[in-house]
């Protein structure tokens, strides 16, 4: 006789928060601060063990809510250095011109500080922990929610691989960018490499900060790349400083990335080896992680209406990351969007109609400011015009024109170039094209650049000493990934794209392999997820069934 | 309402290779080989934190041997955040056999006053007789269930049901119950799953609450020698040991199946009777 357990007999909890990056710890506190009993399940083995980000976390003025306004003593325990410069470097070849953005930067901008995310996640889920415990919930960590459970086809609450399904009033996805809640409800999908950026990075030790960059410790310094670095690929670099390390990196659109068949990690191995870098990463070059993620283009996808049921969406779950030219801003609108996801299920239950919480979200991200920062309106006005290809010819001919070269010269000798790229407004509007990423700036360098005298005698550590140094649990014989078609045609563009894999690598993820049966030779992609940083690149890039690890399980990152 | 467990220990010679140190006779060096909490106690400390878990209560955990096996305490204190520490102790109390052994835990049993469940692991790794739950167990004179894959306490009705290992067979498993108080014995098959989030949020409090005490165990440690338990000498002790060893013999080594010839990769001559020898098993194919 088959046993069918009741749902009902499932534990319950008024809210039930999955992941516990800065969204899911914003939602949560405030969620008990109203007294709602909360659970987070978080599926690493520590909050931050999964988690990756660039990454500058901002408190802007405008917004709702800031990370301190939740957790008033971040800063001083978890954050690294605040950034009081920010720069923009143009680069052609050995050519650099530098803009001062750092009125961009400041530009609504209560205070802004670079973070590495094991140190802040973990710390903000240990006070996570004891404000939901005494709501009667807590964060457990290891604990991998793997889909949503239904009941007469609606969404009431979360199934696990580690523990029985729970049921909640309020169910939260805030599970990252690779999503498997927001993704099981349809309301996020994994289809169009344009929808998507790549960001990898180095982090790398650096005991004399203060030296290297001349400033003071509690000053910070953060400076982007853009121009010819990336072999036309369009994207951009940052260098940010961290307390006593440095995060450098490389975010592209996936699309391009995808078009040009380039390989992440060499294509940061170009910034980090570029002689601009020298003079701050002298002779000795240690990286301690290399990192990657998929990062959602909020202007495409930030998702108007998160919410499904009793499902809300909070942060890269629901697409809310803003990297719209040299702004690139995701924590603060997850915290933002966590928070009033709490404050629109504690209204709702207090008017006895806890299923309104969604659309009182919805409301919120709009009255909030929120929504219209994820979705410039300027932006989806200019798009149908900026994007198609033959304005881009037409604007990139016009700048590498002697014509343009010399308005381009005028324009800087009265300061307007540094100006308009320090508009928000203009930022905002940048189209997605090689303009602004590649031809524009290698204009700038080329035209008004000095060359760059030093030297780097940096040499970057192979794939598989990166991949080497990385700490992996592996949950042997029950890989998280699929193949679902290896053909080359379907799945071969993972093998460049994966950040840890590469052509003629045989020790990543995916590779390309001949089979000869019966005289027959044939090139499929082959996968082997034992590596895997769990990036989600494939799950665009290739036909894959892709799912996370089970809790605790697949990669670890000690710094992210 | 909770329950009171307590969980029986000893303390046993590391017998992992590397740790394990044996004379020349095959007879096992005690100094130089570390004392380590007797491996299948593990099982029977899962199960007492699962009940604490589940029904929250105390849990105490006993052991009989030298004031060295606070050691062992701290281990069970770390493993199952145990409440309190007992410690038999005493000059008198050395050489027991199992069935001394026995009387003395019960009389410290009973001066604790006996809690609701005794768990006791699946026989010893150096003795491994296998005797001293069940005598401790007649001594107190309580029901027992051996070989327990996993158990339910109905605080309400003062009931154990317990699922066991028919004749240690996994695949025979049959449920049975008895009243509060009783005597379990643990199987290594248990099962301490915990399947809901509350479970392990509790789980995560004790681990909180354990992990500075057991730093300090001493301070949650009482140890009681044959005075304080009102114990006779004459009964306790070897003299009060009816088992007598006759001889111990070492287990002798296990013959090699194979021989072996050492060759010098370097010595030709060496190397191509290595080949010649194996040429046979190349020409044949499979």
């Amino acid at each position: 006789m088959e046993v069918i357990l009741m749902s009902e007999t499932y534990e319950h909890y008024e809210a039930v928060v999955v992941g516990a990056g800065p969204g899911g710890a914003a939602t949560a506190a405030k969620l008990a601060d109203e007294g709602i009993e909360t659970l987070v399940l978080e599926r690493g083995v520590d909050a931050g063990a999964k988690n990756v980000s660039g990454g500058l976390l901002y408190a802007e003025q405008s917004a709702p809510y800031t990370i301190d306004d939740l957790f008033p003593d971040i800063r001083a325990a978890a954050t690294e250095r605040p950034i009081t410069e920010y720069y923009m470097q143009n680069v052609a070849g050995e050519k650099v011109k530098e803009y001062d953005l750092t009125s961009l930067h400041e530009h609504d901008t209560a205070w802004s500080d670079a973070v590495l995310r094991r140190r802040m996640d973990s710390w903000l889920a240990e006070r996570v922990h004891e404000r939901t415990r005494e709501t009667g919930g807590g964060l457990l960590t290891g604990i991998h929610a793997n889909g949503l459970l239904r009941e007469n086809g609606e969404i009431v609450g979360v199934t696990c691989d580690e523990i029985d399904p729970i049921r909640a009033d309020l169910i939260v996805a805030a599970d990252g960018v690779n999503s498997e809640l927001a993704r099981d409800a349809g309301l996020m999908d994994w289809d169009e490499p344009e929808e998507w950026f790549q960001g990898v990075k180095a982090t790398v030790d650096m005991p004399a900060v203060d030296d290297r960059f001349g400033i003071e410790p509690d000053e910070g310094v953060a400076h982007l790349f853009s121009g010819d670095l990336f072999e036309g690929v369009r994207g951009g670099g940052f260098l940010y400083t961290n307390t006593d390390s440095l995060s450098i990196g490389a975010v592209f659109h996936l699309d391009s990335l995808v078009e040009e068949r380039a390989e992440p990690h060499e294509l940061l191995n170009a910034l980090l080896t570029h002689p601009l870098l020298a003079r701050w990463l002298g002779e000795e070059y240690t990286e301690v992680e290399y990192a990657a993620k998929l990062v959602p283009d909020s202007k495409k996808v930030a998702h108007t209406s998160p919410h499904k049921d009793r499902l809300v969406l909070v942060g890269d779950a629901a697409g809310q990351m803003q990297a719209q030219g040299p702004i690139i801003k995701g924590m603060n609108h997850a915290v933002s969007a966590g928070a009033l996801a709490a404050e629109a299920f504690a209204t709702a239950k207090r008017r006895n109609n806890p299923e309104s919480a969604g659309k009182r979200y919805e409301r919120k991200l709009k009255e909030s400011g929120v929504m219209k920062k994820l979705r410039p309106k300027r932006y989806e006005r200019l798009r149908p015009i900026g994007e198609r290809e033959k304005t881009t010819d037409v604007v990139d001919r016009l700048l590498t024109s002697p014509i343009g070269r010399v308005g381009l010269k005028a324009m800087d000798s009265i300061g307007l170039v540094e100006r308009l790229y320090s508009s928000p407004f203009m930022s905002m509007s940048i189209p997605d094209t090689r303009t602004p990423y590649v031809t524009l700036p290698t204009v700038i360098a080329e035209e008004l650049g000095a060359p760059v005298r030093d030297r780097s005698t940096v040499e970057p550590p192979s794939l598989e000493e990166r991949i080497g140094e990385l700490t992996y649990d592996t949950d042997i014989g029950n890989p998280h990934i699929r193949l679902r078609d290896s053909s080359v045609e379907a799945s071969g563009t993972a093998v460049s794209a994966c950040p840890v894999s590469a052509t003629d690598f045989g020790g990543g993820c995916y590779r390309e392999e001949t089979i000869t049966t019966n005289g027959d030779t044939k090139h499929v992609v082959s996968l082997d997820t034992q590596p895997c940083i769990e990036c989600g690149t494939c799950a665009v890039v290739a036909d894959t069934d892709w799912e996370h690890p089970g809790g605790g399980k697949g990669v670890e990152f000690t710094r992210g | 309402m909770s329950i009171h467990s307590i969980v029986l220990t000893k303390g046993v010679p590391d017998f992992r290779e590397g740790q394990v140190s044996f004379d020349e006779d095959g007879h096992l060096e005690r100094g130089k080989t570390p004392t380590v909490m007797n491996p299948n106690d593990e099982h029977a400390l899962r199960g007492a934190l699962q009940t604490k878990v589940r029904h929250s209560g105390r849990v105490s955990v006993m052991s009989m041997g030298p004031p060295g096996y606070g050691d062992v305490l701290q281990e069970a204190m770390e493993s199952v955040y145990a409440d309190d520490l007992y410690l038999l102790s005493d000059r008198e109390l050395a050489a027991s056999d199992t069935w001394a052994t026995a009387i003395t835990l019960a009389t410290g049993l009973e001066k604790l006053g006996v809690p609701d469940l005794v768990f006791a692991g699946f026989k010893t790794a150096d003795g491994e007789t296998g005797h001293t739950g069940p005598q401790t167990c007649w001594a107190l004179d309580l029901p027992m269930i051996t070989h327990v894959v996993s158990i339910d306490v109905d605080e309400a009705e003062r009931i154990v049901r317990a699922q066991r290992l028919v004749e240690g067979d996994v695949e025979e498993i049959e449920t049975v119950e008895t009243e509060l108080p009783a005597f379990i014995v643990v199987d290594p098959e248990f099962d301490t799953s915990y399947r809901t989030a509350g479970e392990r949020l509790v789980l995560k409090d004790l681990r909180e609450r354990t992990t500075d005490r057991a730093e300090e165990h001493e301070q949650h440690l009482t140890t009681w020698d044959h005075e304080d338990l009102n114990l006779d000498p004459d009964y306790i002790g070897l003299d009060g040991s009816p088992t007598i060893v006759s001889s111990v013999d070492p287990i002798p080594k296990p013959p090699a199946e194979r021989d072996a010839t050492v060759v010098d990769p370097t010595d030709e001559d060496g190397m191509s009777e290595v080949f010649e020898e194996m040429q046979p098993l190349a020409a044949g194919g499979d």
